[in-house]
């Protein structure tokens, strides 16, 4: 019997083909594509927003580890933004640190205040774990506020200097500040696609799906809990040290609410979970305010839009379908099972064993 | 002096108590911190005042600004959560939602009324009274009383009346509720007008005894009715009341003895505390792990 | 003679003033079947909670190889070598089958987040090893060719089949089993069945929670029947089913207003 061909596929259903088929190349394109584009002279407004793109891209992939790898809605990622920012910033300006120098310790910084509000987090679940992050990011603004004689309390901090290489300083203008942001983003979407498939990927995935059911099965969550939030501070943290340079002036109005519920849109909107949808999200969140400046104000109302819409109709986000890829198994591995050199259990070994004996 | 500070902080806790019962009324029904909850009343506030400058009365405007509160917060249901509530979506979903929403509301009055801060009109006349050496000014018994009042009406709505019963069914078990021929959704959409309704009030009241309101109001406000609705046990109306009652006080002394920074930090601090030691709160009940 | 693999003595816990488990003392002997069974709410998924680490008993050992494991984390119960599965299937939905059994080898992995991201030697060998023996625990469950599927996406046999799977993967020896065929039609139940004592064949001790007491007279070595918490016969299969207290037990006490 025949069935009549549906010749209508939806766009939506070709993208994960289109990824799957061509994913390497379209990576690679990509990756060629930016390494060129200083070399295209780009007024500086376009380059601008570029390193903008670039930031956030890096910001949404870190709260990705905690929203979508291990399923943590933190509200508090400009926090960690801020503490890395003036960290490094203080560090340069005030003591002539060299910059990357500066900026790990920010990291590092930023890091250990993961450690401290993944403390609570750990006792707490859903929306409540959320509202102390929340309040975490405020705690921070209002240090930043107190904290005078280091942070310069609300007259905030000028002239912050650019990083510098060798001797030189990576600027917008010279292209060095968005290849700053490149090898930065490479860096942390290397280190996202390779948690995936380990040991410490998985630990998160699984407290993401079933929770209780990875403690029976033997996974430290606070541990993995913790490691999350550590992991998306240091990102953050290393984002908000390059940030401040571009920016050139901080005070606590640059990390408020706003700038984690932008990250959030970020996540929610490219597809949470996804490293593909970091890029897309933040392309699409970051640029938009921009092209909609006719509609003055009511352009920020996109970002609550695109949170309410997307959980409405599409919660995995633009980019959010399932990999449908087989799961990666090495030659080696794949040798040892047919060869049966495994055992699932002491037990099993000796039966095994003294099957084959038998026989 | 410190005793002028507590009984500033008894007024202003007042309203915090009437915020945090918004919150704990929807808690108590759909299990969801209503993140919208702050704008909401921040809603309430610049209608009033935006009614008051199309030349509305005072009384008028305050009971139209009331309303209109009330429907937009069966509105943010009806769009935005029920539909999520049909599609057995994941807690985490509302949460994102609400955020959204507060967003969307926040930045809609910005962009219509502006980001200043703009003159409320008194509702109380001037002048005050003074009790025992401590002096209280109209406003202030005026924000005490009538906060008081709506919450001892709301206590009454929800323990006393058919509604308030089958509010109270449809939080124990919104199934067995419509089993018994409930309308489930006219209950949640009614928790969402009365949630609206005390929010208004409370914006209405806070915005007369600053004298002022503005876009971003429901912020702070609402994440402090938040820590005092958590401190006295979410879901819980009394626990509402109390929780709201501490944090003004505790804000009043902090100001007063570490300096006025220090102010809005304090709901933070005892929010961050409460989760950590008793995450139920004062009048919260605990639950059993069930695998 | 077997020695006592588990062996739980005097084993209580109360719930704000109800008792749920009162008592009760059995035991496991190596690569027995032993199966709880008793009607709903007897309190047989709290034994398995007390087992598992999920509560903390208020009396009571339970001993796992002469050692006492009451009150321990369930992380550390799974690495002395009992692992279980669930009423309601717990699998992670967000994940393929694949991965659901290496999160089992979870415990039994040691690399270092350092190694997992600079995918070294150390790294590759272990992570071989757990893939191998995540393949072989499917293959012998017949659940390899689905071994890309996402686990939501699999039959409900196939989802019970794979929490099992996981839970061998843990390295346990000990498997608590908690209603494994629920859900099942009386086919596929007794194919579970002989497939649990084709494991028992392959050196594993199992315990198992079942209220329906017919799906498991076949493949039990003993029997333990609870109900309202206690222990009210232990034996043969043969003599439980003739038992009048367990009779009683699942019709019901409101016979005795009738005396």
């Amino acid at each position: 019997m025949e069935t009549e061909q549906n010749t209508k596929t939806k766009f939506s259903d070709m993208l994960p083909i289109l990824f799957h088929k061509y994913g390497w190349f379209m990576v690679g394109g990509i990756v060629l594509l930016l390494l060129a584009l200083p070399l295209l002279n780009l007024n500086s407004y376009l380059m601008n927003i570029l390193v903008k793109v670039g930031i956030y891209t890096t910001l949404g992939l870190g709260l990705n580890v905690l929203v979508g790898y291990t399923g943590l809605v933190s509200l508090g990622q400009a926090g960690f933004v801020a503490i890395g920012a003036y960290t490094t910033t203080i560090l340069t300006k005030q003591f002539g640190v060299n910059f990357f120098l500066a900026a790990l310790l920010g990291a590092f910084l930023a890091g250990f205040f993961g450690l401290l509000i993944g403390l609570p987090s750990l006792r707490l679940k859903g929306t409540y774990l959320s509202i102390i992050t929340l309040g975490f990011g405020e705690i921070i603004r209002t240090i930043i506020i107190v904290w005078q004689p280091v942070t310069n309390g609300p007259m905030g901090i000028r002239n912050i200097p650019s990083p510098e290489l060798f001797g030189t300083k990576l600027t917008l203008y010279n292209g060095g500040l968005f290849y700053l942001v490149l090898a930065l983003l490479i860096l942390v979407t290397l280190f996202c696609q390779l948690l995936i498939n380990t040991k410490t990927g998985r630990a998160m995935r699984a407290i993401k799906g079933d929770e209780t059911a990875a403690i029976m099965m033997g996974v430290n969550v606070t541990y993995y809990k913790i490691a999350a939030f550590i992991i998306a501070a240091v990102i953050s943290g290393l984002a908000g040290s390059i940030f401040a340079t571009q920016l050139g002036y901080i005070d606590q109005n640059t990390f408020t609410f706003d700038m984690s519920t932008i990250i959030l849109s970020i996540v929610i909107m490219g597809g949470m979970g996804t490293i593909r949808g970091m890029f897309v999200g933040a392309l699409i969140l970051v640029v938009f305010p921009e092209i909609a400046r006719p509609l003055m104000d009511y352009r920020f109302v996109f970002y609550g839009l695109v949170l309410v819409l997307m959980m409405r109709f599409r919660p995995q986000g633009l980019l959010g379908w399932k990999d449908t890829a087989p799961y990666p198994v090495s030659k080696n591995a794949f040798n040892l099972f047919t060869e049966n050199k495994v055992s699932f259990s002491k037990k099993l070994k000796r039966a095994l064993h003294s099957e084959t004996r038998t026989e | 002096m410190i005793i002028q500070q507590i009984f500033n902080g008894l007024t202003l806790g007042m309203t915090y108590a009437l915020i945090a019962v918004g919150y704990s009324l929807v808690f108590g029904i759909l299990r969801l911190v209503n993140f919208s909850h702050g704008s909401v009343y921040a809603f309430g506030a610049n209608i009033v005042l935006y009614l008051i400058s199309l030349k509305f009365g005072l009384g008028p405007a305050i009971l139209i600004g009331i309303l209109l509160t009330g429907v937009l917060g069966v509105l943010v249901d009806k769009t935005a959560l029920e539909p999520l509530r049909k599609q057995k979506a994941e807690p985490v979903a509302s949460l994102i939602t609400t955020i959204g929403i507060s967003n969307i509301i926040v930045n809609l009055l910005t962009a219509l009324l502006g980001s200043q801060k703009r003159a409320f009109p008194s509702l109380f006349p001037a002048g005050d009274i003074l009790v025992l050496g401590i002096k209280f000014t109209y406003t202030q018994v005026g924000m005490f009383v009538v906060s008081l009042l709506l919450m001892l009406i709301l206590l009454l709505i929800v323990n006393k009346t058919t509604i308030g019963l089958t509010m109270r069914a449809s939080e124990q078990n919104i199934k067995a509720a419509q089993l018994m021929g409930i309308n489930v959704n006219f209950v949640i959409s009614f928790t969402f007008f009365l949630s609206g309704l005390s929010a208004a009030i409370a914006g209405a009241l806070v915005s007369s005894y600053y004298g002022m309101t503005y876009a971003s109001m429901g912020y702070m406000a609402g994440l402090k009715a938040f820590a005092a609705a958590v401190l006295g046990g979410i879901g819980s109306l009394p626990g509402s009341l109390l929780g709201g009652l501490i944090v003004g006080v505790t804000e009043s002394l902090a100001a007063t003895i570490l300096g006025s920074e220090f102010r809005d930090s304090m709901a933070f601090i005892i929010l961050i505390i409460v989760l950590i030691i008793m995450p139920n709160g004062l009048f919260g009940a605990k639950s059993i792990k069930k695998v | 003679m077997a020695e006592k693999l588990l062996d739980v003595k005097n084993l209580s816990i109360s719930f704000g003033g109800i008792k749920a488990v009162e008592d009760v003392t059995f035991h496991v002997d190596e690569q027995e079947i032993v199966s709880l069974i008793g009607p709903n709410g007897a309190g047989k998924t709290t034994v398995f909670n007390l087992l598992t680490g999920v509560y903390q008993v208020d009396q009571g050992t339970i001993s796992y190889k002469n050692k006492e494991i009451q009150n321990w984390t369930p992380q550390n119960i799974v690495n002395e070598g009992i692992s279980r599965t669930f009423q309601n299937i717990r699998l992670f939905g967000n994940m393929r089958v694949i991965e659901n059994v290496l999160v089992g080898r979870h415990i039994r992995t040691a690399y270092s987040l350092f190694d997992s991201i600079f995918r070294n030697r150390a790294f590759k060998k272990e992570e071989d090893q757990n893939i191998a023996e995540a393949l072989k625990v499917l293959e012998t469950l017949g659940l390899y060719d689905k071994k890309d599927e996402y686990s939501t996406n699999l039959p409900y046999g196939d989802q019970r089949k794979l929490e099992i799977a996981r839970a061998i993967a843990t390295g346990a020896e000990l498997l608590l089993l908690d209603e494994p065929a629920a859900g099942m039609n009386s086919q596929e139940s007794e194919s579970l069945m002989h497939f649990i004592g084709q494991l028992r064949q392959l050196g594993y001790t199992i315990l198992l929670i079942e209220h329906d007491m017919s799906v498991v007279m076949n493949i039990s070595d003993r029997i333990y029947v609870l109900d309202n918490g206690k222990l009210i016969a232990e034996g043969c299969p043969e003599d439980i089913a003739h038992d009048p207290l367990v009779i009683e037990a699942y019709l019901g006490g409101d016979q005795d207003a009738q005396d």
